[in-house]
């Protein structure tokens, strides 16, 4: 109805509209349906078969549990460093700065291969542990370093500008209401870095299910123990079974989309609880 | 509770914001300290809060020095221009924040806190916004609520920075009278920094002037309006028209121009400049009269209760503007019109040396 139509400031709204839909069709979607499409070529039986194979629960295993445990510690860390480089000055912190983003520009191959030589039982630091009882190269742990190597920027680049953008005299507010350090970080500071903080872990956990290329060299890939599902389906093409892999692929993404989406929906609790979406 | 400073001293690298201030604040008084931007005013705030920590000199808090205690320590209530609420807290967690916060066997039962926090809603008339957030709220409601959280840690004094500058003029003035009349109800002792004059003025028992890191005078708000003791402060308080000339005998001589000056403390020939509030000159309509100082007559506003006349100095005042308050009936019954040559005669006259701060009135 005529009378009823709005009028936006921004016009071109069903141009963008349609251009994100058929974009976002194209690059993401497509690729995504000829993955469910090959699957379906299996029966049923074939494809439980296929992604319940012990092997194959194994790498579910490693490849989420070590991506959510890289992620929760680059939380940890990613935070810290985003707070030194906020708060303090210091001689090299802007080479610092420029440092933390080179796991992004570095082929992963090279820093797993990097990883590898350091870790090594004769590596510079591999030397050191081994006498410690302490294995990195070829166990699962060293996928863990792996993840964490890749993920950190994540972390560090969404908190960052939250924390230029934070208020110092909030904190004086608080010490001056008589407020310790620590109830301050824990009642001022993370409440309101915990959304960003949190678009972070997601961003280092999407990464860390994915990625391949540095793990694979550091992890020793051995049966069962440090496989991740990526080399899985790597394996599965090798051998030219291509639905085998996108089942496995099909299996990959659902699980990531439910994670995804459940960090998402702490977002907007949090975000709901802290007067932030009215 | 006391406040004392005794010789503050800060500097920010070249720039000295306080050089040896000394200032008492007594028990249960509505201090302001009143300046123009970077006189130190709020620096010394900082100061006395322990948010900043001065180069050398004390503060004492009823009568204890508490140079050495951390902001935490000194239990002083600070409010900030900017609110500093904590945005992902309702207005109610805010308010008790400071409650929450004590040690646990200090800190009082849940029940206890709600029904302070209520009862300081309900003080600042804000009891209806308990369940809001501050991004929810008017300016002027932020301000009530940043004020009813420092009150909850029943502070010994009360700081306010800037308190109501960022709010608009309306909103300004009422907040003003209802600050006047919470302090009436608490009694306790509070400083608000302000660059505006008249809110200074209106609000404070006492009022210190600063300029560039120094008291220029302390006084009551009457004080310090009608006896400014420097030209600093005449001239900040209020409108004021300004001559600049030299002792002469009983007058003091503007180029050509002469305006009558009775009090002889000054030496003759000493350089000086005169100050005049508008309500304190007359215009008188004869270009060749002796006295006073000639000027132009540029607007006539009389819209108000009273007429302002707005003036250009001719000869020895040449360039210099002047604002004269006079009655709507005084101009009528001269005839003024703009662009009519007057001259200016002061029926009160402030004169201050020009290199000194001693004053001398007629």
């Amino acid at each position: 109805m005529a009378a009823t139509r709005t009028f936006r400031v921004l016009p071109g709204f069903h141009l963008t509209l349609g251009y994100t839909l058929a974009y976002l069709s194209l690059i993401v979607l497509l690729p995504l349906a000829a993955v469910f499409l090959k699957t379906a070529s299996l029966s049923l039986a074939e494809f439980w078969a296929v992604v319940s194979a012990p092997r194959v629960v194994a790498t579910y295993k490693l490849s989420f549990g070590m991506s959510l445990a890289a992620a929760a510690i680059n939380a940890v860390f990613g935070l810290m460093l985003a707070w030194s480089l906020v708060r303090y000055t210091f001689p090299g912190k802007r080479l610092i700065d420029a440092l933390v983003d080179l796991p992004f520009a570095l082929p992963t191959a090279v820093a797993g291969i990097a990883l590898t030589a350091l870790y090594a039982k004769n590596g510079w630091l591999g030397q050191y542990l081994e006498p410690l009882g302490i294995q990195v190269a070829f166990k699962p742990q060293g996928v863990l370093v792996a993840l964490v190597f890749i993920g950190l920027p994540f972390v560090v680049r969404t908190v960052q500008p939250i924390l230029e953008d934070l208020d110092t005299e909030l904190e004086e507010a608080a010490a001056s209401l008589g407020a310790q350090r620590w109830q301050i970080f824990r009642h001022v500071i993370l409440p309101v870095l915990l959304p960003a903080l949190l678009t972070g872990f997601a961003l280092a956990f999407a990464r860390a299910v994915g990625e391949y290329g540095s793990v694979i060299f550091i992890a020793g890939n051995i049966p069962m123990v440090s496989e991740i599902t990526p080399l899985m389906i790597i394996t599965k093409l090798e051998q030219y079974d291509y639905s085998g892999a996108t089942a496995i692929a099909v299996v990959m993404l659902l699980l990531s989309f439910t994670l995804l989406l459940a960090i998402n929906g702490l977002q907007a609790w949090t975000a709901k609880r802290t007067g932030r979406d009215r | 509770m006391s406040i004392q400073v005794k010789d503050i001293c800060k500097q920010f690298g070249d720039f000295v914001a306080l050089d040896k201030v000394s200032l008492d604040f007594p028990t249960g008084e509505l201090v302001a300290l009143l300046g123009p931007s970077g006189c130190g005013k709020t620096t010394l705030l900082r100061i006395i809060a322990g948010l900043e920590q001065a180069d050398s000199g004390q503060v004492l808090l009823d009568g204890d020095d508490a140079s050495g205690t951390h902001v935490r320590e000194r239990q002083v209530g600070f409010v900030f221009q900017h609110y500093a609420l904590f945005r992902h807290m309702t207005v109610f967690d805010n308010v008790a924040f400071g409650m929450r916060m004590k040690p646990r066997p200090q800190r009082p039962s849940e029940k206890q806190i709600r029904a302070k926090v209520h009862d300081l809603l309900k003080l600042v008339q804000l009891d209806w916004l308990a369940d809001r957030f501050p991004a929810q709220l008017s300016g002027g409601q932020r301000q009530r609520i940043a004020l009813a959280r420092a009150l909850a840690v029943e502070p010994r004094v009360l700081l306010l920075d800037e308190p109501f500058g960022a709010l608009d003029a309306k909103v300004r003035k009422e907040l003003r009278r209802w600050l006047r009349n919470l302090h009436d109800e608490l009694h306790i002792t509070s400083i608000f920094v302000t660059h505006d004059q008249e809110e200074a003025l209106e609000v404070a028992d006492r009022v210190v002037l600063m300029n560039q890191g120094h008291v220029e005078q302390i006084g009551t708000p009457e004080e310090v309006y009608r006896q400014p003791a420097t030209p600093f402060v005449y001239g900040f308080l209020g409108s004021v028209n300004l001559f600049r000339g030299r002792i002469d005998g009983e007058t003091v001589r503007v180029g050509e121009d002469v305006l009558p000056h009775e009090a002889n403390e000054l030496e003759h020939g000493a350089e000086v400049v005169a100050f005049a509030r508008p309500h304190e000159l007359d215009v008188v309509p004869d270009a060749h009269s002796d006295a006073g100082v000639a000027a132009r007559i540029t607007r006539i506003l009389a819209f108000g209760v009273t007429a302002r006349v707005e003036l250009d100095g001719l000869n020895g005042a040449g360039g210099q503007h002047f604002e004269v308050e006079l009655t709507r009936e005084r101009v009528a019954h001269l005839n003024l019109v703009e662009g009519q040559s007057v001259r200016l005669v002061p029926s009160r006259l402030k004169v201050f040396e020009r290199n000194g701060t001693t004053g001398a009135s007629a």
